[in-house]
């Protein structure tokens, strides 16, 4: 599906996404949040988008274990540990391998939300970023079992993710600082799943594309 | 947004700056970080290390010196520091006697502190940590990510920092730190926002009528909105509220803060206490040791929040301690 130039390719058009979405998640985070996520989200990225631009990785795994760091470092709050942990165990799972297939993708996404699980101590249904990447995952996943294309199930990933984005609205905040508004927080899209979506969003558009 | 700043994004550097330069006895800046450390790293001993988001102050950097932190970790305006920059303060401060953490429950510090703690782990460092929940506004639940905490650290920061400096070991100091924890309560409300540079708007509005009870140190959402009442009444709604999460009883012996959250004037802070006071003396609750001005602030906000500890001899002798920051000082008697 990709070699270690596309995957490049690919994050740098999420970074892209994120910074041209910077004032919506920001907006979503100050009707729920502190109002930080997309100035977090944007910093994060811009380091990404350096480290990308600067190579001098060898593998897939390489690269997200920079940029996992690179979010660890810059991006802040509760979203640089989540979404650094998320690449970080990528790259663990990607190990030293040259190309990633649609397999690997669900793979990664599988590891992804393993490790938020873990880190934020969290589960499906807490309005959360789980939202949008766990049903992402599944959908991946079911398409995979048909033996359909890589590009099939990039599309699948992206509109569950969206969905899932979507359907945070009517959720419930558990977790962070949106939990202690409670019942206040329905009616609010979780910026957290928002941006996740954007991100697998912009992964399935950059091989749409390419 | 009518603040006394330069750019938005160089406050946090230039207010590390001041402060250093305002302390230089007492303060050091790790070189390219946000971490302030204390000047005098001789002794052996168990090292504390605090930190959090900015737009706190005196919280955590004033709480530098002999007898409570060796190190304060500046995160962004209202945003937890992260990993790496806590992982610089842990290496700098270690002694070889291992670290204490001491993280206030909000979910980004918590896991900034628990990546920085693992990293040290994997370097061979004997670290540890201790979550503050001491505020009472928000239940603990499986609906929450638990209480906040709140003002009641510093009290920690002062524990855990008087047990360290008497040389107990990493297992002792963390037990008497969540001993503290245990023990602390505290409730704040809000009369009215606050501003983060970089978004350049208050982050709630209140009507010039209206009061939030409850609310935490980062101007976000308490339990709910009242009319304004006076400070009598308000010191009771808040007071009743921690009393019906843990009564305080008649022969307790308790420490207590008065904090203000930024923009309220210590005039008002002792109308506060005074009632407070009477409160807890009508219960007959003994008040060791009172605490009245800004300790943990939320910027230009203005309210208040009360925290009570109480105490057994343990921590009434450590809280005794002397201790010598910028922002707090114990002469012991």
């Amino acid at each position: 599906m990709a070699n270690l130039n596309q995957v490049v390719g690919a994050l740098n058009l999420a970074a892209d996404i994120i910074e041209e979405n910077k004032q919506h998640l920001t907006e979503l985070d100050g009707a729920i949040g502190d109002g930080d996520h997309g100035i977090n989200m944007s910093r994060g990225f811009s380091f990404v988008k350096k480290t990308l631009s600067e190579g001098g990785f060898e593998t897939v795994a390489d690269l997200f274990k920079k940029c996992g760091m690179d979010l660890v470092a810059h991006v802040g709050g509760a979203s640089g540990p989540l979404f650094g942990t998320a690449f970080l165990k990528a790259s663990m799972v990607l190990k030293d391998k040259t190309e990633v297939s649609a397999s690997d993708y669900l793979s990664i996404l599988k590891a992804s939300v393993e490790g938020i699980k873990m880190r934020g101590k969290s589960d499906a249904g807490e309005k959360t970023m789980l939202d949008a990447l766990i049903p992402a995952y599944e959908a991946g996943a079911e398409v995979e079992k048909q033996e359909k294309s890589a590009q099939e199930v990039l599309k699948a990933v992206k509109a569950a993710a969206a969905k899932g984005a979507e359907d945070t609205e009517a959720l419930v905040a558990k977790k962070g600082r949106a939990s202690y508004l409670g019942e206040r927080s329905i009616g609010h899209q979780d910026p957290g799943a928002a941006s996740t979506a954007l991100i697998l969003g912009a992964v399935s558009d950059f091989f749409a594309a390419s | 947004m009518k603040k006394l700043i330069n750019q938005p994004e160089n406050s946090l550097n230039e207010m590390l700056s001041g402060m250093t330069k305002a302390y230089p006895d007492y303060l050091k800046r790790l070189e390219h970080t946000n971490v302030l450390v204390r000047q005098n790293l001789d002794n052996q001993k168990v090292a504390v290390i605090s930190g959090g988001g900015s737009g706190h102050e005196p919280t955590h950097a004033g709480y530098i010196g002999t007898g409570m932190l060796d190190a304060a970790v500046a995160g962004d305006i209202f945003t937890s520091p992260t990993p790496d920059q806590i992982y610089e303060a842990i290496k700098a401060v270690d002694r070889g006697r291992g670290v204490l953490l001491v993280v206030k429950n909000y979910s980004g510090d918590v896991m900034n502190f628990d990546m920085a703690k693992e990293m040290a782990e994997m370097e061979g460092i004997e670290i540890d940590s201790v979550i503050v929940n001491d505020d009472v506004a928000v239940e603990d639940s499986t609906f929450t990510t638990g209480r906040r905490g709140i003002a009641g650290t510093v009290l920690v920061h002062k524990i855990a920092g008087a047990a360290a400096e008497r040389g107990w070991n990493l297992q002792k100091v963390k037990a008497v730190a969540e001993k503290a924890i245990t023990h602390i309560r505290s409730m704040g409300m809000a009369l009215s926002p606050c501003t983060v540079p970089s978004a350049g708007k208050p982050n709630f509005t209140l009507a010039e009528d209206e009061v939030e009870i409850g609310t935490g140190i980062h101007g976000e959402p308490g339990t709910h909105r009242e009319k304004i009442k006076t400070a009598d009444e308000i010191t009771k709604e808040l007071f009743d509220q921690i009393q019906a999460d843990t009564p305080f009883k008649k022969g307790d012996e308790v420490a207590v803060i008065v904090n203000g959250m930024g923009a309220t004037p210590l005039m008002e802070l002792y109308i506060v206490n005074n009632k407070f006071h009477d409160l807890l003396k009508t219960l007959g609750v003994h008040i060791h040791q009172t605490f009245v001005g800004e300790f943990m602030t939320s910027l230009e906000m203005a309210g208040m929040s009360l925290t009570v500890l109480k105490l057994d001899d343990e921590l009434k002798s450590l809280l005794d301690d002397s201790a010598d920051t910028p922002a707090l000082k114990i002469i012991k008697h």
